[in-house]
């Protein structure tokens, strides 16, 4: 038997393309799955209306005292008032300006990064990891050149939990480099042995107990007057931290290489230094782009813990609004604005990271 | 199958054997997997090595440029001895180039930009002249249309050639090619080795590891038959395959030979 004829081209059927083809597809494949579907589509019933009409539809959104909040939605007015030190808690008002010049320039300086015809990006890189943090501090701190000095202790706010994660990403994430290459290191076992002897340490004990250590126990090691400011010290307690799961996570990234691209770069006589910077750590550190994203975002949230030494994060000036006697019950709004401005910096780096994974991706196919 | 030497190749130093092997033996662990190595390989030879897999052949070649350490004996390679002395290890791994059976090209650079980074970074050569240098390579293996694009989206057959004209870009004297076809389809085989015919016209010193029985009559100066870790038996090609001489030879000979 054979055909003669080439059999005409068909549409799909109308269950399996378009809207009804996802919906089948997705939701109603099996008996089980039209099941979950329905429940789940029940539960969206029983919580998404009462929530969205407390948060948005009854709420509150303008006033400036709590009478003013009457009818028994959210109280977004207490937000509005305390906005403000929400952002820079203590920091003067009169020279907030300089905060957010530094945060304007660091979003000025970081767009070109995204730019695909930008040439300088490396330039600009280097420029924004070593050069512009000098900018910012002095912005923040001021005491010479006509900008009075602000003392750490009134940072606070979203500008402290801005600041420590960031310091705490740039630095961990060399630093995490390093270790990593010398735990993986066969010829050098003393810098090995102290390299998992850092990680090990600095993984074992919380972050909590880290910063109440650096801000109760340090003093009493140091001799007389020398003191460190207590920002310093959380800053490089939160970096050495993070430095040893970053290591561990660049570690598993340089595992996860093939030997043979250490051999093809041994083999084309490349230095040690040369062969991990222009061949591997490139690859491992895309392989490894969910796991840094995550420490990334980990640290952001862990910066909250710095209340224990009496920095006040973005956290800190939450809680101390919700106590404020002039605005009673209105813990609910406080930590869902808290909830939600943390999720939406959590999120944007998420999603960038996953932009950044594609976009990485297309050199990386085997 | 001419033993004549062109003198565009790179010539040992002062009458010298390019390559020598004295007395080498290797371990892994308790296995014995090198014994009593003796080799000498002079400028523009071309040598196949080949033996039943397991037999040390690819651990031999791979000492030659420290991707393996032997544990006794002296392996010299231009003058330089290969000790645990890093400049040492440098020196043989800049004039000595190598071709693996996977390839390994890097898969996050173009493949113009694979054959350009050795130059730039071991050699110091600015980057326009490394990628020039790069382009002729990429001609003579007959693909410079693909220079821009990733090793990914290459063919085996291309990706292969690409790693030839990788290594042949830091201008080595010593080329050693590890099974470079055993991970190919058929039809990509003719390909790399007519490269590496093309190679050996030219003069270049060329140790192969290889099942290509075809190309060693072609090409090869010299056959090496190596079982369990030494060497068996060594020939001019015609005398190898028509009258071999140990047992061994014979056997490993008559089962490859025969599709």
């Amino acid at each position: 038997m054979a055909r003669l004829e080439r059999h005409p081209e068909l549409p799909p059927p109308i269950t399996e393309v378009g809207v009804l083809g996802w919906l089948r597809h997705n939701l109603f494949s099996s008996p089980a799955n039209a099941a979950l579907t329905l429940v789940a589509l029940y539960v969206i019933y029983l919580t998404v209306p009462p929530l969205v009409d407390w948060a948005l539809l009854k709420a509150d959104w303008t006033g400036t005292t709590r009478a003013d909040c009457k009818s028994g939605g959210a109280c977004w007015a207490f937000v509005g008032v305390w906005f403000n030190q929400f952002i820079y808690r203590f920091y003067p008002v009169a020279e907030q300006w300089r905060v957010d010049l530094a945060f304007g320039l660091l979003v000025v300086l970081v767009v070109p990064l995204f730019v695909e015809r930008f040439r300088w990006k490396g330039w600009l890189g280097a420029f924004i990891v070593v050069v512009y943090p000098a900018i910012a501090f002095y912005l923040f701190l001021g005491g010479a050149f006509g900008l009075t000095y602000v003392e750490t202790s009134k940072w606070g706010g979203l500008m402290l939990t801005l600041i420590i994660s960031a310091v705490g990403m740039v630095a961990a994430l060399p630093l995490g480099i390093v270790l990593a290459l010398g735990r993986r290191s066969t010829t050098m076992p003393v810098v090995r042995a102290l390299c998992v002897v850092f990680i090990e340490f600095w993984r074992g004990v919380p972050l909590i107990t880290v910063l109440f250590m650096s801000s109760v126990m340090l003093p009493l090691f140091l001799p007389e007057g020398v003191n460190f400011d207590k920002l310093l010290r959380a800053l490089i307690g939160v970096t050495l931290f993070e430095a040893a799961y970053m290591a561990e996570v660049v570690r598993g990234g340089m595992q996860g290489i093939a030997k043979g691209q250490y051999e093809a770069a041994d083999s084309l006589g490349l230095s040690f230094p040369k062969k991990m910077a222009l061949v591997v750590l490139p690859q491992a550190l895309k392989l490894v782009i969910p796991g840094i994203v995550n420490t990334f975002i980990a640290l952001f949230k862990d910066t909250s813990l710095v209340l224990i030494i009496g920095l006040f994060d973005l956290l800190g000036a939450i809680q101390a609004a919700v106590k404020d006697a002039e605005w009673p019950q209105v813990v609910t709004e406080g930590y869902v604005f808290a909830a939600a401005l943390f999720w939406i910096f959590c999120f944007a780096m998420s999603r960038y990271s996953q932009k950044l994974e594609r976009r990485l991706g297309t050199g990386h196919k085997r | 199958m001419s033993t004549a030497q062109p003198a565009s190749a790179g010539t040992a130093a002062s009458g010298q054997a390019m390559i020598e092997l004295r007395g080498v033996h290797k371990w892994y662990g308790q296995f014995h997997v090198l014994r009593d190595i003796d080799l000498t390989v002079q400028a523009g030879e071309r040598i196949v090595i080949c033996g039943p897999s397991g037999s040390g052949k690819s651990t031999m070649i791979r000492c030659i440029n420290r991707l393996e350490e032997h544990q006794r004996g002296q392996i010299i390679v231009d003058g330089v001895e290969l000790t645990s002395d890093v400049k040492h290890i440098e020196k043989v791994r800049s004039e000595v180039g190598m071709v693996f059976q996977h390839f390994n090209l890097f898969p996050h650079l173009t493949v113009l930009e694979n054959c350009a980074l050795a130059p730039m970074w071991v050699r110091r050569i600015p980057r326009k002249d490394a990628e020039a240098a790069a382009m002729k390579y990429l001609e003579r293996v007959r693909i410079p249309e693909q220079a821009k694009k990733y090793p990914g989206q290459l063919s085996g057959g291309q990706q292969q050639r690409v790693a030839i004209a990788r290594s042949l870009c830091m201008n080595p004297k010593v080329m050693l090619f590890d099974e470079p076809t055993s991970a190919l389809d058929p039809e990509m085989i003719k390909e790399v080795l007519d490269v590496m015919v093309g190679l050996a016209e030219t003069g270049m010193t060329m140790l192969c590891v290889t099942h290509e029985m075809g190309f060693a009559k072609t090409v090869a100066n010299r056959v090496i038959f190596m079982d369990f870790g030494e060497i068996v038996e060594e020939n001019e090609p015609h005398a190898f395959f028509t009258n071999p001489r140990h047992d061994r030879t014979k056997l490993f000979l008559s089962q490859i030979l025969h599709h």
